[in-house]
């Protein structure tokens, strides 16, 4: 494995540390993903409670709201998206709850 | 003493039945219509959304004609409406929501963003608007594309 052993002389003292560490470091760069807000990616200024095409992705199959951690959206704009999927619901665009 | 400033704007959305017809459709809108007019509000606009699946039974209806009004009136008038659509058996759902304060905030960044982005443009020593096939192309593959689309665990 060539990758591995340039990536352990490259890093020197580190290299030193206990070869787990090591390990977990690099898997964690290997899944992790860059997170975007949607709606400041795509300067989407409105969302409407109407756009079910918009919100649908956010709520998933259980019919709960996605959480930012997951989604990645920012603090203001899952505000904006929370009124509207309860806005949405009201009028049964989108459901409450789904077994 | 219902004067008020009618410079505020609702929307309202209501849900019929489905088996309802196209004359009952309009009858109930005249009949809304007519409240508006004597609180001297205005519908601006009419959008009939049809038949549409609901996401949940309500009582024993799974469909229901969706239809939206856009109307500028007193929260007088919309109270009014309010009580007049929970009397009415055809209209089995309805939601009012004022929209005018939003509409403007968004217009308010829409503009702000666009201002500035030409001032920075104009700064970079480029034309305000952007020229078509100017920086990446829109079409790119959409590899290094972070964004969510879809629900993932």
């Amino acid at each position: 494995m060539p990758f591995g052993q340039k990536r352990t002389g490259g890093r020197g003292k580190a290299g030193d540390k206990k070869t787990g560490e090591k390990g977990q470091g690099q898997r964690r760069t290997l899944f992790r993903r860059r997170k975007v807000c949607k709606f400041c990616a795509d300067k989407i200024d409105d969302i409407n409670y109407k756009d079910v095409k918009l919100i649908g992705p956010f709520v998933p199959e259980r019919g709960k709201i996605l959480p930012r951690r997951i989604s990645g959206t920012c603090a203001m704009h899952q505000r904006k998206l929370q009124t509207a999927i309860k806005r949405a619901r009201q009028i049964a665009l989108i459901p409450y709850v789904t077994d | 003493m219902a004067t008020a400033v009618a410079d505020r704007q609702y929307e309202l959305v209501y849900i019929i039945p489905p088996e309802s017809t196209e004359q009952q459709v309009t009858e109930l809108h005249d009949q809304l219509a007519a409240v508006v007019e004597r609180l001297h509000g205005a519908i601006e606009k009419t959008e009939n959304w049809g038949r549409k699946r609901l996401a949940y039974d309500i009582g024993h209806y799974k469909e229901g004609v969706y239809v939206l009004e856009i109307i500028n009136g007193s929260g007088e008038l919309m109270k009014e409406l309010d009580r007049r659509l929970r009397v009415m058996d055809q209209v089995f759902r309805h939601m009012i929501v004022r929209v005018d304060e939003e509409k403007k905030t968004i217009e308010r960044t829409r503009t702000k963003r666009q201002s500035e982005s030409e001032r920075r443009r104009v700064k970079r020593g480029l034309p305000p608007q952007r020229q078509p096939g100017e920086g990446r192309s829109q079409d790119r593959d959409d590899l290094d594309d972070d964004r969510f689309d879809g629900a993932e665990v």
